[in-house]
């Protein structure tokens, strides 16, 4: 073996360890899934939209649209009852209802615009999900082609712009049962992209930050020796967990405040220009929504630092503490951006179990989900978080007290095909006992 | 009453003993030394002794306190200064020193810790620079400082002159002795027979995880009729 192939392998054995490979591979899983999940939207709207259609007009271009939206979508519904129309809509998972009304073909043949009510349903608030109806929405210019053509072939050319554009739309929104009139799932999505966009980066960057210092501070300490100075100060190990998570959560908080007020303002000036104020329709957040999601950040970020302090038990110096962030950083990134994209509500009963088991997730999903007074999804949200960074605390409270803290390692099983956690149960069973 | 007491005390890591049921007592007011190879189970020792490590049976007496069962009392009677310890080195020299003090005395106690354990340091002007700024001889006197400015009952210090120049070594050297005059009793650990022999009053020989001789220097150089410790220690681990 020459020298330089001695020397690549030496330096391919140090570099490739499970510290490295392992995030690459979840980076590449993550990148992936997502790739799935937006090929798959991608893929259904390429199939026909459901649509319902209530024709009140028995002219004949009435049945020109008709013709149109026959041969381009699957009509769920044909009928004359709107109620029933947005009924079997819903339960068949579509999202676009048009009303021809009675008048539009002699709105038209008297040379006015023909108006064509459209009910979009919406189902959630992520950028995906104002997809369907903005592909519905399509059709109608299909309609408008149909009924132009038909105007040229009756010689009705007179009025040229109402050649070319025969037809107006009037459009309805109802999302989680709130009516909004005149405005359309992709203008709702637009302005809440606000929400969608800020809270779960600043969520993220919180979770990162005061996590990353935890993890380092641990690194640090150990790497300049210092952690067993401290270790053997009449100082309580409870203290030393504590001083060291609320110093993380501090620094964490204030940098989620610059964060708030850098990424709040950009936001503001790219929707700045909005129209709508979802205010109107009753979707704004008052002082008790707001300390709701307050709660929530705090639990989520105590769960993040308890986990990250488990991890700094872990590690052995500080490069190796930067390694360790990146688990925190993948759970961290799953639910942003599911959050960022779709709703939580839309999700696949699988997906929503596993977003709702990252409390990450949950200030994520907070802001959005009490606008629309989804009281219940919070709390126990909050309820689950809480729960869940109480016991990591306590684990990082109990492993500070072990010789894993300084050892930085399971000791090995004394007992062949045993693993390491299982002999630690183990004892821990027997001491109880 | 002694100011420790180990009885039988084991420790292992997993199916590795590195203790394996070592008994011995430290006087109060005593120095008394650990020596051994690498590996000999000298710093497992220490570090248990100072709480960082759990016992796996056996047991051990810190001045009469239990330090199984109540290690946070054993924590307020004694200082550790670890072989290759460090000091944060984003303080100062000061504000380490006053960091450790205000852990142990509020106030003017403080303030006298403080000053005490610049008496020790003996740094002069550079207290106030960055601790990253410091060579190892002076982080180390830092350190012995911040180890013996809260005069703890009894400081257990591993490897006390490792690294350290001949200035440097010597004047710690004379730092320990003077606070073991004063009462503090010494638990040390070494490489170096010669520092061993001149500041311990006993001494115990440790390798492979056992105690294979104990006495007064004097005592164990008549014993294997031996020069000095170093001949005592290749005496006594060559068997």
């Amino acid at each position: 073996m020459s020298n330089l192939s001695k020397i690549i392998k030496k330096e391919v054995k140090e570099l490739l360890t499970p510290a490295t490979l392992i995030p690459v591979i979840i980076i590449a899983v993550i990148f992936g899934s997502l790739g799935g999940v937006f090929g798959g939207v991608e893929e259904s709207m390429s199939e026909p939209q459901k649509i319902a259609v209530v024709i009140e007009d028995n002219g004949e271009l009435g049945q020109v649209a008709f013709a149109v939206l026959n041969s381009s979508a699957e009509i769920v519904y044909n009928g004359d009852d709107v109620k029933e129309a947005l009924g079997t809509l819903e339960d068949a998972g579509g999202s676009s209802l048009f009303v021809i009304p009675s008048n539009f073909t002699s709105n038209i043949m008297d040379n006015r615009t023909g108006t064509i009510e459209a009910v979009w349903v919406m189902y959630g608030a992520g950028l995906m999900d104002s997809l369907p109806s903005e592909v519905a929405a399509s059709l109608l210019t299909s309609v408008d082609q149909a009924i132009s053509a038909y105007m040229i072939t009756m010689g009705m050319t007179e009025n040229a712009s109402l050649v070319l554009q025969p037809t107006q739309l009037v459009e309805t929104t109802i999302f989680k049962d709130k009516v909004m009139d005149g405005i359309s799932p992709g203008a709702i999505a637009g302005v809440m992209s606000s929400q969608s966009f800020v809270m779960p980066l600043i969520v993220m960057m919180v979770i990162i930050y005061a996590g990353s210092i935890v993890i380092s501070s641990m690194g640090s300490e150990k790497e300049n020796k210092t952690l067993e100075t401290l270790l053997t100060m009449p100082i309580s190990r409870t203290s030393i967990v504590f001083g060291k998570l609320v110093g993380a959560a501090l620094v964490g908080l204030l940098m989620a405040i610059i964060y708030m007020f850098g990424m709040g303002y950009y936001f503001d000036s790219l929707v700045g220009s909005a129209s709508i104020d979802l205010g109107e329709y009753g979707l704004t957040l008052g002082v008790g929504d707001y300390v709701l999601v307050g709660i929530s950040l705090f639990a989520s970020l105590v769960f993040a630092l308890a986990l990250c302090m488990i991890l700094g038990i872990f590690t052995k110096n500080y490069k190796a503490a930067q390694t360790m962030t990146l688990p925190v950083t993948f759970l961290a990134m799953i639910p942003m951006f599911v959050t960022m994209f779709t709703d939580f509500d839309t999700l696949p009963t699988v997906a929503k179990v596993l977003v709702f088991a990252i409390p990450f997730s949950h200030p994520m999903i907070a802001m959005r989900s009490l606008m629309f007074d989804n009281y219940a999804l919070v709390l126990s949200g909050i309820a689950y978080t809480s729960v869940v960074a109480i016991i990591a605390m306590l684990v990082a409270v109990t492993l500070f007290k072990k010789d894993i803290l300084l050892t930085g390692k399971v000791a090995r099983s004394e007992e062949k095909g045993r693993s390491p956690l299982g002999s630690m149960i183990r004892r821990f069973v027997l001491k109880r006992k | 009453m002694n100011a420790v007491e180990v009885k039988g005390l084991v420790k292992s890591y997993g199916r590795f003993q590195a203790v394996r049921g070592i008994s011995f007592d430290v006087r109060e007011g005593e120095v008394y030394g650990l020596i051994g190879p690498n590996g000999a189970g000298k710093t497992t020792t220490l570090r248990v002794l100072s709480t960082l490590l759990e016992i796996t049976s056996g047991s051990v007496m810190v001045h009469g306190i239990d330090l199984r069962e109540r290690p946070d009392e054993v924590r307020k009677v004694i200082s550790y200064l670890p072989e290759d310890a460090g000091a944060y080195k984003h303080l100062r020299g000061r504000e380490y020193l006053r960091f450790i003090a205000e852990f142990f005395a509020e106030g003017e106690k403080a303030d006298e810790l403080v000053a005490r354990g610049m008496e020790i340091a003996n740094l002069g002007e550079r207290i106030d620079d960055k601790v990253d700024t410091y060579s190892k001889g002076m982080a180390r006197r830092l350190l012995v400082a911040r180890a013996l400015m809260i005069r703890p009952k009894l400081a257990i210090l591993d490897e006390l002159t490792s690294g350290l120049d001949v200035l440097n070594a010597r004047e710690i050297r004379r730092t320990v002795k003077a606070y073991a005059a004063q009462g503090t009793t010494m638990l040390l650990s070494s490489h170096n027979m010669l520092e061993v022999e001149m500041l311990c009053d006993r001494i115990a020989l440790i390798n492979d995880g056992l105690i294979v001789a104990e006495g007064t220097p004097a005592d164990l150089k008549q014993r294997y009729d031996a020069q000095n410790i170093e001949d005592v220690f290749v005496k006594v681990v060559s068997g």
